[in-house]
């Protein structure tokens, strides 16, 4: 580990990138994530990459598309609207199997919406990205830390599972600076690209490689899917990732909460530990997969009267905790959308409220 | 140590680097740290702020609901912000454009005449560390040297002729509050 | 011992085309393969396929193949070859891919002057989907979504893509040809030579328009559909070189 310094999440999201690896970035501009495309064209020239200005976002993600059929490490990065132009290109990806790592800084919507930090495209990152049968590995942060370690093992999953990884994190994650640290490439034994298209001559059998999502017979594609369904079955097994925060037995809430918004949560539970209120956290660090046993369990084994999901959206998270804990206890919900960033105070309020149920 | 600063000011008054600055130093001096800024289309021309949090613990929220400084470098700043600040809080405003007082009598206020001082020292562009410098004068959030370590790495190349006019802006910032308050 | 008069090209597979009778895909696609086995770059080729009836060309050019989204081949393509600098690439995309919805994407790889050949293959309407109104359709030709003809007050003029691409200051050639009799198809297979060769020389983006024939939706027999071509096309959309940066004449 090198020394501390003092970055800006989006810039820091962008170094960690390239020391994870990442040679090539294909882009376009959009508040609040510009840190990362200006960082990317100062540095990846000096650093032996390329960085390319896409004419739209639909183009980026169609150059990582070609790029990464090509067996390099590539990423892009956007904000909401600009991700759902992106959503075509990365639903060829996932047919064609092919790895890159997207950053979505999630801005306010629907539609232009704002540029302040929402977690309203949760729907989007973990269920309904785009058409097929698919996932993306969705990574949520929720600090500048974090946004760092988690990008080098977004480089490494997606090459190993051979599909698109999401860093999904909030304006605020990508416009705050906290001080972090960058540890060198971890270096995993991945498997080689033996699949990539460089020109035959290139080719270590000799023969051609297709890069494609088309299968027009009915049974190849059921292939296709039972292939990479099973694939998602391992991720599930093996790439869960959470953090438990304060969580025991005797609480009387247990909070869900992710990214940005598990901050603003963890400083409402010291506050109503203060008051003589036992609560406790769980923070999905994966949103897919999401970790629903760990919920499961504590619906099980806690005498939590209820858990209390907290997003910067009118609701979405909450979905997949209510389906974890498929009614063993009761689900609310608090949040704030647009770009409002919920108060301690309000949910402190809302939390007792519930209490007195 | 836990301190909460709410800096905030015009587009161009340098609250955005004064906040990075001390956090900065902070980070040197072994705390933990943490700058959000406002960003957006009010970063030029508007009002600007950052919410900057100093701590020994590790920070929950960046985000400042209650503050325990508030630097208020222009009139809109102390009317928006003055109503986070905690009983007790500290209150930096700078004199020189704020033609109202403070409403709020439950907490410390130090008057610094910002733009007097800095037409002294022939220079608008350092308004920010004659109020780094009078932040130090009354918290000491950080030490005067860590904060020079920090203009030193951070104004290099051609902007190095700068480092000792930052040094002179603290210092004036420090002196103005020795001679004006009992600290 | 019989004496070998004619060999497929080593730049297609063994896979049967799938297009229909009369199709002129198949000639197409045996040029750019004889090109790209004649300049020796078969092994470091890397091709896109479009949506479109050439969707299935990644099985046929006997290389590496990307089979792309509608209308995006070239931003692929310009992933590819900004990862694989020393690659060949090339694009193949018919009228409704480049012309219509792909059209951001053709204009912006040409004004970068990214280092790929792309070859266009216009018949004024779409194939693959059942005989549709193109980009490219001529005023007045009836198609299943111009039924009573293609009324340029209600849908615009058809747009000429090499005219428009050969203004832009990064491209390095631009051609269109025709390969409805031997004299033109010699000449087409000079102009995707060209192009390819523009390409390895590091002179920018070329891109030669092939015109071509659908008899299917065109509801025609091939040979009356090379005729139409000719009568009704080829004025529409002249034949010829309208830009190449390395002859001193320039363009027509």
């Amino acid at each position: 580990m090198g020394k501390k310094i003092l970055m800006k999440g989006n810039e820091a999201v962008a170094e960690a990138a390239i020391r994870a690896g990442c040679k090539y970035f294909f882009g376009y501009p959009i508040t609040p994530q510009n840190e990362i495309p200006e960082y990317m064209s100062r540095e990846l020239p000096k650093r032996g990459g390329v960085y390319l200005q896409a004419e739209a976002e639909f183009a980026a993600a169609n150059m990582l598309y070609g790029a990464a059929g090509s067996g390099v490490r590539v990423m892009t990065s956007s904000s909401s609207p600009g991700i759902s132009l992106m959503a075509e290109g990365i639903s060829y990806m996932i047919g064609a199997q092919l790895p890159c790592v997207i950053v979505n800084m999630v801005r306010g919507g629907p539609g232009l919406g704002n540029i302040a930090p929402a977690q309203s495209d949760y729907m989007q990152a973990v269920k309904g990205m785009c058409h097929g049968d698919v996932h993306l590995i969705v990574l949520a942060p929720s600090s500048v830390q974090e946004a760092v370690d988690l990008m080098y093992d977004a480089f490494d999953m997606a090459d190993l599972y051979r599909n698109p990884v999401l860093l999904l994190g909030d304006g605020m994650i990508g416009q705050m600076m906290e001080p972090v640290e960058f540890k060198e490439s971890t270096n995993k034994n991945l498997p080689p690209k033996t699949w990539a298209t460089t020109g035959t001559r290139n080719s270590p059998d000799g023969k051609r490689r297709i890069i494609n999502s088309l299968s027009i017979e009915p049974e190849d594609l059921e292939n296709l899917n039972i292939e990479i369904q099973k694939k998602y079955k391992t991720i599930v097994e093996k790439e869960i990732r959470y953090e438990e925060y304060k969580m025991s037995k005797d609480l009387d809430i247990i909070f869900a909460s992710y990214g940005t918004t598990s901050r603003i949560v963890k400083y409402v539970i010291k506050k109503l530990e203060e008051e003589g209120i036992k609560a406790g956290l769980i923070r999905p660090i994966t949103l897919w997969p999401f970790p629903e046993k760990i919920f499961e369990n504590w619906a099980e084994n806690s005498k939590a009267k209820f858990f209390l999901t907290v997003e910067m959206s009118a609701g979405q998270m909450i979905e997949d905790v209510k389906l974890s804990i498929n009614g063993k206890k009761p689900v609310y919900f608090y949040g704030r959308t647009g770009g409002m960033v919920p108060e301690p105070k309000e949910i402190i309020d809302y939390a007792k409220s519930l209490l007195k149920k | 140590m836990h301190e909460e600063i709410i800096m905030a000011g015009f587009g161009g008054q340098g609250v955005m680097l004064l906040g990075k600055f001390i956090s900065e130093a902070a980070m040197e001096e072994g705390k933990e740290v943490s700058w959000l800024p406002s960003y957006g289309p009010e970063m030029r021309g508007g009002t600007a702020n950052c919410h900057v949090i100093v701590s020994d613990e590790p920070i929950a929220s960046p985000i400042i609901t209650e503050s325990s400084i508030l630097i208020a470098m222009n009139r809109p700043s102390l009317e928006k912000f003055e109503k986070t600040l905690k009983k007790d809080g500290i209150l930096f405003m700078n004199s020189s454009i704020i033609d109202i007082e403070p409403s709020r009598k439950d907490i410390r206020v130090y008057k610094v005449p910002l733009n007097e001082i800095a037409n002294r020292l022939g220079s608008q562009k350092i308004i920010n560390m004659i109020m780094a410098g009078a932040l130090i004068a009354v918290t000491k959030i950080v030490s005067l040297e860590t904060m020079k370590n920090v203009f030193e790495e951070n104004l290099t190349g051609s902007k190095a002729k700068f480092i000792d006019l930052n040094i002179k802006s603290m210092d004036e910032g420090i002196n103005y509050i020795k001679n004006n308050y009992n600290i | 011992m019989g004496k070998i008069v004619y060999e497929k090209s080593k730049g297609l597979t063994d896979v049967p085309l799938h297009y229909c009778p009369g199709c002129l895909h198949g000639v197409i696609h045996k040029l750019v393969a004889e090109t790209l086995v004649e300049l020796n770059v078969l092994d470091r080729a890397i091709g896109v396929a479009p949506v479109g009836c050439a969707v299935f060309a990644y099985k046929y050019f006997n290389c590496d193949m990307h089979e792309a989204a509608h209308g995006r081949a070239p931003a692929v393509a310009t992933g590819i070859k900004r990862a694989v600098p020393d690659s060949v690439v090339f694009t193949y995309q018919g009228d409704g891919d480049l012309a219509s919805i792909g059209t951001g994407d053709i204009v912006h790889v040409a004004h970068r002057g990214e280092k790929i050949t792309t070859i266009f293959v216009n018949n004024a309407i779409y194939g693959m989907t059942g005989g549709q109104m193109a980009p490219t359709t001529l005023p007045g030709q009836k198609t299943t979504t111009s039924p009573y003809g293609r009324d340029p007050a209600h849908c615009g003029f058809p747009y000429r893509v090499s005219e428009m691409l050969a203004t832009i200051p990064s491209t390095a050639f631009i051609a269109r040809v025709a390969v409805y009799d031997i004299a033109h198809l010699t000449k087409a297979k000079a102009a995707i030579k060209k192009a390819f060769q523009m390409q390895i020389e590091g002179k920018g983006f070329s891109l030669v328009e092939v015109l071509s024939t659908c008899p299917t939706n065109w509801g025609l027999t091939p040979v009356e559909s090379l005729k139409w071509l000719k009568e009704n096309m080829e004025p529409y959309y002249p034949l010829g070189i309208y830009k190449d940066v390395s002859s001193n004449e320039g363009g027509n």
